[in-house]
Protein backbone atom coordinates (compact mmCIF):
# COMPACT_ATOMS: atom_id res chain seq x y z
CA UNK A 1 0.00 0.00 0.00
CA UNK A 2 1.47 3.35 -1.00
CA UNK A 3 1.60 6.32 1.30
CA UNK A 4 -1.00 8.24 -0.72
CA UNK A 5 -3.38 5.32 -0.64
CA UNK A 6 -2.87 5.08 3.10
CA UNK A 7 -3.74 8.75 3.58
CA UNK A 8 -6.73 8.46 1.26
CA UNK A 9 -8.17 5.64 3.33
CA UNK A 10 -7.30 7.10 6.72
CA UNK A 11 -7.63 10.81 6.10
CA UNK A 12 -9.75 11.50 9.16
CA UNK A 13 -7.41 9.70 11.52
CA UNK A 14 -4.31 11.25 9.92
CA UNK A 15 -5.68 14.77 10.18
CA UNK A 16 -6.70 14.11 13.77
CA UNK A 17 -3.18 13.02 14.67
CA UNK A 18 -1.70 16.02 12.86
CA UNK A 19 -4.03 18.25 14.86
CA UNK A 20 -2.96 16.61 18.12
CA UNK A 21 0.65 17.02 17.14
CA UNK A 22 0.21 20.71 16.38
CA UNK A 23 -1.67 21.17 19.63
CA UNK A 24 1.15 19.60 21.66
CA UNK A 25 3.82 21.70 19.97
CA UNK A 26 1.95 25.02 20.04
CA UNK A 27 0.82 24.74 23.67
CA UNK A 28 4.23 23.64 24.91
CA UNK A 29 6.12 26.29 22.92
CA UNK A 30 3.82 29.08 24.08
CA UNK A 31 4.25 27.90 27.68
CA UNK A 32 8.03 27.68 27.23
CA UNK A 33 8.10 31.24 25.86
CA UNK A 34 5.98 32.46 28.76
CA UNK A 35 8.43 30.91 31.23
CA UNK A 36 11.68 31.16 29.28
CA UNK A 37 11.69 34.81 28.18
CA UNK A 38 11.09 36.23 31.69
CA UNK A 39 13.67 33.77 33.02
CA UNK A 40 16.19 34.94 30.42
CA UNK A 41 15.51 38.58 31.35
CA UNK A 42 16.01 37.68 35.01
CA UNK A 43 19.38 36.11 34.21
CA UNK A 44 20.49 39.31 32.50
CA UNK A 45 19.74 41.17 35.76
CA UNK A 46 21.06 38.58 38.23
CA UNK A 47 24.51 37.41 37.12
CA UNK A 48 24.73 35.00 40.06
CA UNK A 49 21.75 32.95 38.86
CA UNK A 50 23.19 32.42 35.41
CA UNK A 51 25.26 29.31 36.05
CA UNK A 52 22.76 27.34 38.16
CA UNK A 53 19.77 28.06 35.93
CA UNK A 54 21.49 27.58 32.57
CA UNK A 55 23.23 24.54 34.01
CA UNK A 56 19.93 23.03 35.10
CA UNK A 57 18.33 23.73 31.72
CA UNK A 58 21.36 22.15 30.04
CA UNK A 59 21.03 19.00 32.13
CA UNK A 60 17.32 18.76 31.27
CA UNK A 61 18.23 18.96 27.61
CA UNK A 62 20.55 15.95 27.91
CA UNK A 63 17.92 13.57 29.34
CA UNK A 64 16.93 11.21 26.52
CA UNK A 65 13.41 12.20 25.55
CA UNK A 66 11.89 8.76 25.87
CA UNK A 67 13.36 8.49 29.38
CA UNK A 68 11.99 11.91 30.34
CA UNK A 69 8.49 10.90 29.30
CA UNK A 70 8.95 7.70 31.29
CA UNK A 71 10.15 9.56 34.38
CA UNK A 72 7.15 11.89 34.29
CA UNK A 73 4.46 9.22 34.16
CA UNK A 74 4.56 8.21 37.85
CA UNK A 75 4.71 11.81 39.11
CA UNK A 76 1.58 13.24 40.73
CA UNK A 77 -0.16 16.31 39.19
CA UNK A 78 2.17 16.79 36.23
CA UNK A 79 2.53 13.12 35.32
CA UNK A 80 0.23 10.34 34.29
CA UNK A 81 -0.72 9.07 30.86
CA UNK A 82 -1.90 11.64 28.34
CA UNK A 83 -1.28 15.02 26.78
CA UNK A 84 -0.43 16.76 30.06
CA UNK A 85 2.68 14.68 30.65
CA UNK A 86 3.76 15.17 27.06
CA UNK A 87 3.34 18.94 27.30
CA UNK A 88 5.40 19.13 30.49
CA UNK A 89 8.21 17.17 28.82
CA UNK A 90 8.06 19.32 25.70
CA UNK A 91 8.23 22.52 27.79
CA UNK A 92 11.33 21.17 29.55
CA UNK A 93 12.98 20.64 26.17
CA UNK A 94 11.95 23.97 24.72
CA UNK A 95 13.11 25.95 27.74
CA UNK A 96 16.88 25.87 27.26
CA UNK A 97 17.11 27.46 23.79
CA UNK A 98 14.61 30.15 24.75
CA UNK A 99 16.18 31.07 28.09
CA UNK A 100 19.69 30.97 26.68
CA UNK A 101 18.88 33.05 23.63
CA UNK A 102 16.91 35.63 25.61
CA UNK A 103 19.83 36.06 27.95
CA UNK A 104 22.41 36.07 25.14
CA UNK A 105 20.39 38.50 23.04
CA UNK A 106 20.19 41.00 25.88
CA UNK A 107 23.83 40.49 26.92
CA UNK A 108 24.98 41.17 23.36
CA UNK A 109 23.35 44.59 23.12
CA UNK A 110 26.12 47.10 22.36
CA UNK A 111 27.41 48.43 25.72
CA UNK A 112 27.56 51.94 24.23
CA UNK A 113 23.83 51.77 23.47
CA UNK A 114 23.12 50.69 27.02
CA UNK A 115 25.36 53.38 28.48
CA UNK A 116 23.77 56.06 26.31
CA UNK A 117 20.32 54.93 27.40
CA UNK A 118 21.23 54.97 31.06
CA UNK A 119 23.08 58.26 30.70
CA UNK A 120 20.01 59.86 29.17
CA UNK A 121 17.98 58.86 32.19
CA UNK A 122 16.12 55.75 31.07
CA UNK A 123 14.96 53.57 33.93
CA UNK A 124 15.92 49.91 33.87
CA UNK A 125 12.41 49.07 32.73
CA UNK A 126 12.46 51.63 29.90
CA UNK A 127 15.85 50.37 28.80
CA UNK A 128 14.59 46.78 28.77
CA UNK A 129 11.32 47.42 26.94
CA UNK A 130 12.41 50.16 24.52
CA UNK A 131 15.97 49.07 23.77
CA UNK A 132 17.19 45.70 25.01
CA UNK A 133 14.21 43.50 24.09
CA UNK A 134 13.71 44.98 20.59
CA UNK A 135 17.42 44.65 19.86
CA UNK A 136 17.49 41.10 21.28
CA UNK A 137 14.28 40.08 19.47
CA UNK A 138 16.09 38.47 16.52
CA UNK A 139 18.16 36.25 18.81
CA UNK A 140 15.14 35.46 21.00
CA UNK A 141 13.08 34.42 17.97
CA UNK A 142 15.95 32.26 16.81
CA UNK A 143 15.73 30.47 20.17
CA UNK A 144 11.97 30.05 19.77
CA UNK A 145 12.52 28.69 16.27
CA UNK A 146 15.02 26.10 17.51
CA UNK A 147 12.70 25.18 20.40
CA UNK A 148 9.76 24.71 18.02
CA UNK A 149 11.71 22.52 15.62
CA UNK A 150 12.96 20.38 18.52
CA UNK A 151 9.38 20.27 19.84
CA UNK A 152 7.98 18.93 16.55
CA UNK A 153 10.49 16.10 16.66
CA UNK A 154 10.20 15.26 20.34
CA UNK A 155 6.40 15.37 20.16
CA UNK A 156 6.46 12.21 18.04
CA UNK A 157 7.55 10.39 21.19
CA UNK A 158 4.49 11.73 23.04
CA UNK A 159 2.58 8.82 21.52
CA UNK A 160 4.50 6.56 23.92
CA UNK A 161 2.69 8.16 26.87
CA UNK A 162 -0.67 8.11 25.18
CA UNK A 163 -0.69 11.77 24.15
CA UNK A 164 -1.37 11.00 20.48
CA UNK A 165 0.17 12.96 17.65
CA UNK A 166 1.97 11.74 14.55
CA UNK A 167 4.13 9.47 16.69
CA UNK A 168 1.18 7.09 16.88
CA UNK A 169 1.83 6.04 13.26
CA UNK A 170 5.55 5.76 13.87
CA UNK A 171 5.21 3.55 16.95
CA UNK A 172 2.54 1.45 15.25
CA UNK A 173 4.71 1.14 12.14
CA UNK A 174 7.74 0.09 14.17
CA UNK A 175 5.79 -2.56 16.08
CA UNK A 176 4.34 -4.16 12.93
CA UNK A 177 7.45 -3.47 10.79
CA UNK A 178 5.53 -1.41 8.21
CA UNK A 179 7.59 1.26 6.45
CA UNK A 180 4.57 2.98 4.98
CA UNK A 181 3.06 3.42 8.39
CA UNK A 182 6.33 4.80 9.83
CA UNK A 183 6.56 7.19 6.91
CA UNK A 184 2.94 8.25 7.38
CA UNK A 185 3.97 9.68 10.75
CA UNK A 186 7.53 10.73 10.02
CA UNK A 187 7.00 12.58 6.75
CA UNK A 188 4.37 15.10 7.95
CA UNK A 189 6.39 15.59 11.15
CA UNK A 190 9.45 16.47 9.09
CA UNK A 191 7.45 18.81 6.85
CA UNK A 192 5.94 20.43 9.93
CA UNK A 193 9.42 21.04 11.33
CA UNK A 194 10.58 22.58 8.05
CA UNK A 195 7.51 24.81 7.87
CA UNK A 196 7.98 26.02 11.45
CA UNK A 197 11.64 26.67 10.76
CA UNK A 198 10.90 28.69 7.63
CA UNK A 199 8.05 30.67 9.13
CA UNK A 200 9.83 31.63 12.35
CA UNK A 201 12.97 32.34 10.34
CA UNK A 202 11.00 35.06 8.54
CA UNK A 203 9.98 36.61 11.86
CA UNK A 204 13.56 36.40 13.05
CA UNK A 205 14.93 38.28 10.03
CA UNK A 206 12.38 41.01 10.59
CA UNK A 207 14.34 41.88 13.75
CA UNK A 208 17.85 41.84 12.30
CA UNK A 209 18.86 45.42 13.07
CA UNK A 210 21.86 46.78 11.27
CA UNK A 211 24.29 48.62 13.47
CA UNK B 1 27.35 84.17 38.17
CA UNK B 2 26.15 81.05 39.97
CA UNK B 3 27.73 77.80 38.92
CA UNK B 4 25.63 75.30 36.97
CA UNK B 5 27.85 72.50 38.22
CA UNK B 6 29.64 72.52 41.53
CA UNK B 7 31.86 69.59 42.45
CA UNK B 8 33.00 69.71 46.07
CA UNK B 9 35.64 67.34 47.40
CA UNK B 10 34.36 64.40 45.45
CA UNK B 11 35.98 61.00 45.62
CA UNK B 12 35.22 57.55 44.33
CA UNK B 13 36.51 54.35 45.82
CA UNK B 14 35.80 50.93 44.33
CA UNK B 15 33.44 48.87 46.48
CA UNK B 16 34.84 46.41 49.01
CA UNK B 17 37.15 46.91 51.94
CA UNK B 18 40.45 48.39 50.82
CA UNK B 19 38.93 49.16 47.42
CA UNK B 20 41.19 51.20 45.18
CA UNK B 21 40.45 54.91 45.00
CA UNK B 22 39.86 56.06 41.42
CA UNK B 23 39.08 59.71 42.14
CA UNK B 24 40.26 61.67 45.18
CA UNK B 25 39.17 65.05 46.51
CA UNK B 26 38.20 66.75 43.25
CA UNK B 27 36.91 70.33 43.39
CA UNK B 28 35.71 72.45 40.47
CA UNK B 29 32.75 74.41 39.29
CA UNK B 30 31.46 75.23 35.83
CA UNK B 31 29.24 78.16 34.93
CA UNK B 32 26.94 78.80 31.97
CA UNK B 33 28.89 79.40 28.76
CA UNK B 34 31.98 77.75 30.18
CA UNK B 35 33.68 74.64 28.84
CA UNK B 36 35.80 72.87 31.39
CA UNK B 37 38.12 70.40 29.72
CA UNK B 38 39.16 67.47 31.87
CA UNK B 39 42.49 66.42 30.44
CA UNK B 40 44.51 63.42 31.50
CA UNK B 41 46.06 60.13 30.56
CA UNK B 42 44.03 56.93 30.30
CA UNK B 43 43.05 55.82 33.77
CA UNK B 44 43.60 59.24 35.33
CA UNK B 45 39.98 59.37 36.54
CA UNK B 46 38.45 61.83 34.07
CA UNK B 47 35.67 59.57 32.81
CA UNK B 48 34.99 58.39 36.35
CA UNK B 49 34.64 62.02 37.45
CA UNK B 50 32.16 62.62 34.62
CA UNK B 51 30.08 59.61 35.61
CA UNK B 52 29.99 60.78 39.21
CA UNK B 53 28.25 63.95 38.05
CA UNK B 54 25.25 62.19 36.49
CA UNK B 55 25.42 59.39 39.04
CA UNK B 56 26.21 56.59 36.64
CA UNK B 57 28.64 56.08 39.51
CA UNK B 58 27.82 57.10 43.07
CA UNK B 59 30.40 59.35 44.74
CA UNK B 60 31.81 57.78 47.88
CA UNK B 61 32.92 61.17 49.20
CA UNK B 62 32.03 64.80 48.74
CA UNK B 63 29.06 66.52 47.23
CA UNK B 64 27.93 67.56 43.75
CA UNK B 65 25.46 70.34 43.01
CA UNK B 66 23.73 70.76 39.66
CA UNK B 67 21.79 74.00 39.17
CA UNK B 68 22.14 74.70 42.88
CA UNK B 69 20.70 71.39 44.08
CA UNK B 70 22.60 68.47 45.51
CA UNK B 71 22.52 65.42 43.27
CA UNK B 72 22.48 63.04 46.18
CA UNK B 73 18.83 63.57 46.95
CA UNK B 74 17.69 63.73 43.33
CA UNK B 75 16.07 60.81 41.55
CA UNK B 76 18.97 59.61 39.35
CA UNK B 77 16.78 59.18 36.26
CA UNK B 78 15.31 62.67 36.52
CA UNK B 79 18.79 64.04 37.19
CA UNK B 80 20.21 62.42 34.04
CA UNK B 81 17.33 63.63 31.88
CA UNK B 82 18.33 67.13 32.87
CA UNK B 83 21.98 66.64 31.89
CA UNK B 84 23.14 66.13 28.30
CA UNK B 85 25.46 63.14 27.87
CA UNK B 86 27.63 62.43 24.84
CA UNK B 87 30.00 59.44 24.64
CA UNK B 88 32.72 58.46 22.20
CA UNK B 89 30.84 55.49 20.78
CA UNK B 90 27.70 57.64 20.43
CA UNK B 91 25.39 54.75 21.30
CA UNK B 92 22.55 55.61 18.94
CA UNK B 93 19.70 53.11 19.08
CA UNK B 94 19.97 51.12 15.82
CA UNK B 95 16.25 50.24 15.75
CA UNK B 96 15.17 53.89 16.11
CA UNK B 97 15.05 56.45 13.32
CA UNK B 98 17.18 59.57 13.72
CA UNK B 99 14.06 61.44 14.75
CA UNK B 100 13.26 58.88 17.46
CA UNK B 101 16.85 58.91 18.66
CA UNK B 102 17.02 62.67 18.99
CA UNK B 103 13.57 62.93 20.51
CA UNK B 104 14.13 60.27 23.15
CA UNK B 105 14.50 62.36 26.30
CA UNK B 106 11.60 64.70 25.40
CA UNK B 107 9.46 61.58 24.81
CA UNK B 108 10.50 60.12 28.16
CA UNK B 109 9.58 63.47 29.68
CA UNK B 110 6.13 63.21 28.18
CA UNK B 111 6.23 65.98 25.56
CA UNK B 112 3.44 65.91 22.97
CA UNK B 113 4.44 64.30 19.63
CA UNK B 114 4.05 67.62 17.82
CA UNK B 115 6.37 69.40 20.19
CA UNK B 116 8.93 66.57 19.98
CA UNK B 117 8.87 66.65 16.17
CA UNK B 118 9.36 70.42 16.08
CA UNK B 119 12.22 70.20 18.55
CA UNK B 120 13.91 67.43 16.53
CA UNK B 121 13.79 69.55 13.35
CA UNK B 122 15.24 72.48 15.22
CA UNK B 123 18.09 70.38 16.63
CA UNK B 124 18.97 68.65 13.37
CA UNK B 125 19.27 72.07 11.74
CA UNK B 126 21.37 73.24 14.68
CA UNK B 127 23.93 70.44 14.19
CA UNK B 128 24.00 71.01 10.44
CA UNK B 129 21.89 68.11 9.18
CA UNK B 130 18.89 68.70 6.90
CA UNK B 131 15.82 67.41 8.81
CA UNK B 132 13.98 66.46 5.60
CA UNK B 133 16.85 64.22 4.55
CA UNK B 134 17.85 62.74 7.89
CA UNK B 135 14.87 62.54 10.27
CA UNK B 136 13.54 59.27 8.82
CA UNK B 137 16.88 57.49 8.38
CA UNK B 138 18.39 54.91 10.68
CA UNK B 139 21.82 55.23 12.31
CA UNK B 140 23.53 52.63 10.08
CA UNK B 141 22.93 54.88 7.06
CA UNK B 142 25.03 57.69 8.56
CA UNK B 143 28.76 58.36 8.59
CA UNK B 144 30.71 58.51 11.85
CA UNK B 145 30.71 62.31 11.86
CA UNK B 146 26.98 62.48 11.16
CA UNK B 147 26.30 60.00 13.94
CA UNK B 148 28.18 62.08 16.47
CA UNK B 149 26.28 65.19 15.34
CA UNK B 150 23.14 63.20 16.15
CA UNK B 151 24.72 62.28 19.47
CA UNK B 152 25.16 65.98 20.27
CA UNK B 153 21.65 66.84 19.05
CA UNK B 154 20.21 64.08 21.23
CA UNK B 155 22.06 65.38 24.29
CA UNK B 156 20.68 68.87 23.69
CA UNK B 157 17.11 67.67 23.10
CA UNK B 158 15.52 68.68 26.40
CA UNK B 159 17.64 71.85 26.55
CA UNK B 160 19.69 70.86 29.62
CA UNK B 161 21.85 73.55 31.25
CA UNK B 162 24.75 71.10 31.61
CA UNK B 163 26.45 68.93 29.01
CA UNK B 164 28.83 66.06 29.81
CA UNK B 165 30.99 64.94 26.90
CA UNK B 166 33.30 61.93 27.13
CA UNK B 167 35.84 62.07 24.29
CA UNK B 168 33.01 62.74 21.85
CA UNK B 169 35.26 63.24 18.81
CA UNK B 170 37.87 60.63 19.74
CA UNK B 171 36.74 57.95 17.29
CA UNK B 172 36.49 60.23 14.24
CA UNK B 173 39.01 60.62 11.43
CA UNK B 174 41.28 63.68 11.88
CA UNK B 175 39.53 65.86 9.28
CA UNK B 176 36.01 65.17 10.54
CA UNK B 177 37.28 65.63 14.09
CA UNK B 178 38.58 69.14 13.39
CA UNK B 179 35.36 69.97 11.57
CA UNK B 180 33.23 68.88 14.52
CA UNK B 181 35.50 70.61 17.04
CA UNK B 182 35.08 73.95 15.22
CA UNK B 183 31.36 73.51 14.87
CA UNK B 184 31.02 72.56 18.48
CA UNK B 185 32.94 75.67 19.50
CA UNK B 186 30.56 77.87 17.51
CA UNK B 187 27.56 75.99 18.88
CA UNK B 188 28.78 76.40 22.44
CA UNK B 189 29.33 80.14 21.95
CA UNK B 190 25.75 80.38 20.75
CA UNK B 191 24.04 78.15 23.30
CA UNK B 192 26.06 79.06 26.39
CA UNK B 193 25.74 75.70 28.12
CA UNK B 194 27.93 74.63 30.99
CA UNK B 195 30.09 71.89 29.48
CA UNK B 196 32.45 69.33 30.98
CA UNK B 197 34.53 67.89 28.17
CA UNK B 198 36.78 64.86 28.74
CA UNK B 199 39.70 64.32 26.38
CA UNK B 200 43.30 63.15 26.31
CA UNK B 201 44.05 65.35 23.30
CA UNK B 202 45.80 68.55 24.46
CA UNK B 203 45.13 70.44 21.23
CA UNK B 204 41.44 69.65 21.44
CA UNK B 205 41.48 70.73 25.07
CA UNK B 206 43.23 74.03 24.33
CA UNK B 207 40.90 74.74 21.40
CA UNK B 208 37.63 74.07 23.19
CA UNK B 209 38.32 74.73 26.85
CA UNK B 210 37.68 78.02 28.56
CA UNK B 211 39.43 76.26 31.42
CA UNK B 212 41.59 73.17 31.62
CA UNK B 213 41.51 70.74 34.51
CA UNK B 214 44.37 68.28 34.43
CA UNK B 215 43.82 64.95 36.14
CA UNK B 216 46.61 62.70 37.26
CA UNK B 217 46.22 59.52 39.28
CA UNK B 218 42.69 60.40 40.35
CA UNK B 219 43.47 63.93 41.46
CA UNK B 220 42.88 67.27 39.81
CA UNK B 221 46.47 68.52 39.75
CA UNK B 222 45.93 71.69 37.73
CA UNK B 223 42.94 73.94 37.08
CA UNK B 224 43.20 77.13 35.06
CA UNK B 225 42.81 78.88 31.72
CA UNK B 226 44.49 77.50 28.59
CA UNK B 227 46.97 80.41 28.90
CA UNK B 228 47.86 79.40 32.45
CA UNK B 229 48.08 75.78 31.39
CA UNK B 230 50.67 76.61 28.72
CA UNK B 231 52.80 78.41 31.31
CA UNK B 232 52.36 75.90 34.10
CA UNK B 233 55.47 74.32 35.53
CA UNK B 234 53.62 71.25 36.78
CA UNK B 235 55.44 68.21 35.41
CA UNK B 236 52.23 66.57 34.15
CA UNK B 237 51.27 69.79 32.29
CA UNK B 238 54.75 69.93 30.76
CA UNK B 239 54.50 66.26 29.77
CA UNK B 240 51.23 66.93 27.92
CA UNK B 241 52.49 70.08 26.25
CA UNK B 242 55.69 68.38 25.11
CA UNK B 243 53.72 65.44 23.72
CA UNK B 244 51.62 67.84 21.66
CA UNK B 245 54.55 69.91 20.37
Amino acid sequence: MSLLEFYARNSREALGLLGEHLFLVVISTVAAVAIGVPLGILLSRRPGWRRPILGFANVCQTIPSLALFGFLIPLPFIGGVGARTAIVALVVYALLPIVRNTYTGIANVDPAVREAGRGMGMTDRELLVMVELPLAAGVIFSGIRVATVIGVGVATIAAAVGAGGLGVYIFRGVSVVDDTLILAGALPAALLALAADGLLGLVERRFAWRT
Amino acid sequence: MTAVLDVRGVGYRLPGTGGRSLVTDVHFSVGAGETLVLLGRSGSGKTTTLKLVNRLLEPTEGEIHVAGRTTREADPHRLRRGIGYVIQDVGLFPHFTIEQNVGLVPRLEGWTPGRVAARVRELLTLVGLDPDRFAGRRPHELSGGQRQRIGVARALAADPPLLLMDEPFGALDPITRVELQREFKRLEERLGKAVVFVTHDVREGLLLGTRIGLMHEGRLVFLGTPQEFRQSAHPECRAFLEAAA
